[in-house]
């Protein structure tokens, strides 16, 4: 079943096209990873996936879901390392509903089983400046599963997270894909562990330079000359 | 012992006589009220690096209430809409233009600095009034002035209280709460407006060029210890009131302006609790 359509979508700042006449479809249980070099497109088009940015030209279709219903984990900010907030109340801002002024009992449940599945029921009263980097990616994630329904969208999640920590948080991911039925689509630079979690690959340089399964990408030409370019494959 | 009495009896004789003042009695009541809604909109307003918001407003004040003194208006009903509109200018130059933020406060606010003056020193010359604006005057505060007070302190802690999951959301993360359907921009300019209000009032009894510490000294210092939003956001509101009565009382005791010593009071507060987060952090 397909969850999102995206139709000759054209984004822009100004005159500068971003992201040129992107087409593809997600279907539901999908972990889609769009890759591209810096400057590439990739941020513009989650932020027009999320209307953050409203497209010049095209068609982004949900199915299902509202686009509020999708969990985004955003890159973070330098606002936010120094906040002093605690982690219950950064988790519970993922539960806000345009109905209540409150968060109701049903909310803070939710929150706590987001915490639970991230592993990190244990920094609940912690102060989030206080953690780690990637203990702090693991709060936002929990933060975006209370907003997802059935979809997420990753924004270079393990950016600034050293190699175990980023282990650790790809294989969240994973779970939450294979055990909760999530469909994931992330960006990411980090290409050798982008092709190894995903089993969808975008490859985008402004235009959609691949769209497909990754078994299909891996023989690709593109994905040659760009996993040759970043470094030598192992193999 | 006699002599600790007496010294009792004369301290308790100087703060009966301090509120025997009608005068001193309203600036204390208006004062406390600016100071809450300034220490809680001051707690997102620092968070979000818009701290300067606040001084650039007091400038434009500044501007418009010189005007409304040339040509002989109600102050307030010059001030309050031309500094809303500064406030609305504000955000949309910062989140639009290419001027970057801070510049744009700059250029707004030294712009109208020099508007006022030119305006008062052609019409009427540099005068006390002037000096008041500058620096404040706990004589200022009129009957009026004190309902309008009442009524924008009651505005902002509803909606603090109604909004507040929303404002910690849009504060912490725009880009979030803007993508799971929170209107961010409806916020952004709630909270500008009812800053430029909070700015306009108090800047009667601080002073144009003391205004913004009202806004940025509380919560700065409460985030020093408070490790939760909802605890800086308390700590700021108590910080606040209680450094206005103190400095409020000490002007009225030594005669000084009540805008510096309200700083002082909020600066040595600021000192106390960086002291307090040091050490505690280093305990840890």
């Amino acid at each position: 079943m397909t969850i999102l359509t995206v139709e000759h979508l054209t984004m822009a700042y100004e005159t500068a096209i971003v992201a040129d006449d992107i087409s593809f479809a997600v279907e539901r249980g999908d972990y889609v990873c769009i890759v591209g070099e810096n400057g590439s497109g990739k941020t513009t088009l989650v932020k027009g996936l999320l209307g953050l940015l409203s497209p010049k030209s095209g068609k982004i279709e949900y199915h299902g879901i509202k686009p509020s219903e999708i969990g985004y984990l955003p890159q973070q900010n330098a606002v936010q390392r120094d906040f002093p907030a605690s982690v219950k109340e950064v988790v519970l801002s993922g539960c806000i509903d345009s109905r209540h002024p409150f968060y109701t009992k049903s909310d803070k449940l939710r929150a706590r089983e987001a915490l639970e599945k991230m592993n990190a029921e244990k920094l609940l009263y912690l102060s989030y400046r206080d953690l780690s980097g990637g203990q702090q990616q693991r709060v936002l994630l929990a933060r975006a599963l209370c907003a997802a329904k059935k979809l997420m969208l990753l924004d270079e999640p393990a950016n600034g997270l050293d190699p175990v920590a980023a282990a650790e948080l790809y294989a969240l991911i994973r779970s939450l894909n294979r055990d909760g039925g999530m469909t994931i689509l992330m960006v990411s630079h980090d290409m050798h562990s982008a092709v190894h979690e995903a089993n969808v690959i975008l490859h985008m340089d402004t235009k959609v330079l691949f769209y497909g399964a990754r078994e299909e990408y891996l023989k690709s030409e593109a994905a040659r000359r760009f996993l040759g370019q970043c470094a030598p494959p192992n193999n | 012992m006699r002599a600790a009495e007496q010294l009792t009896g004369e301290f308790m004789e100087t703060i009966s006589s301090l509120f025997s003042y009608s005068f001193m009695n309203r600036a204390l009541f208006a004062g406390v009220l600016v100071a809450l809604c300034a220490a809680l909109l001051g707690v997102t307003l620092v968070l979000k690096r818009y701290s300067m918001i606040g001084d650039g407003l007091s400038h434009v004040g500044f501007g418009a209430l010189s005007l409304a003194l040339a040509f002989n208006a109600a102050p307030l009903a010059v001030a309050v809409p031309a500094v809303l509109l500064a406030a609305f200018l504000l955000l949309r130059l910062s989140e639009k233009s290419k001027i970057k933020g801070d510049a744009a406060i700059a250029l707004i606010s030294s712009s109208s600095l020099a508007a006022g003056v030119i305006v008062t020193s052609l019409v009427s010359g540099m005068n006390m009034d002037v000096y008041g604006f500058m620096f404040g005057s706990i004589l200022s505060m009129t009957r009026g002035d004190v309902f309008f007070c009442t009524a924008l302190s009651i505005a902002v802690l509803v909606i603090f209280v109604l909004f507040y999951n929303r404002i910690f959301s849009v504060t912490f993360d725009e880009a979030f709460a803007r993508a799971t359907g929170t209107k961010t921009g409806l916020y952004n300019t709630l909270i500008a407006l009812l800053t430029a209000v909070t700015v306009v009032v108090g800047m009667r009894i601080m002073g144009t060029l003391l205004i913004s510490s009202l806004i940025i000294f509380p919560a700065s210092t409460s985030m020093r210890i408070c490790k939760s939003f909802k605890s800086v956001i308390v700590c700021s509101a108590i910080v606040s009131v209680v450094c206005f009565i103190i400095g409020l009382t000490v002007s009225f005791l030594l005669s000084i302006p009540a805008g510096a010593s309200v700083v002082a009071a909020n600066a040595v507060f600021f000192g106390i609790f960086t002291l307090i987060g040091r050490l505690s952090f280093r305990s840890e």
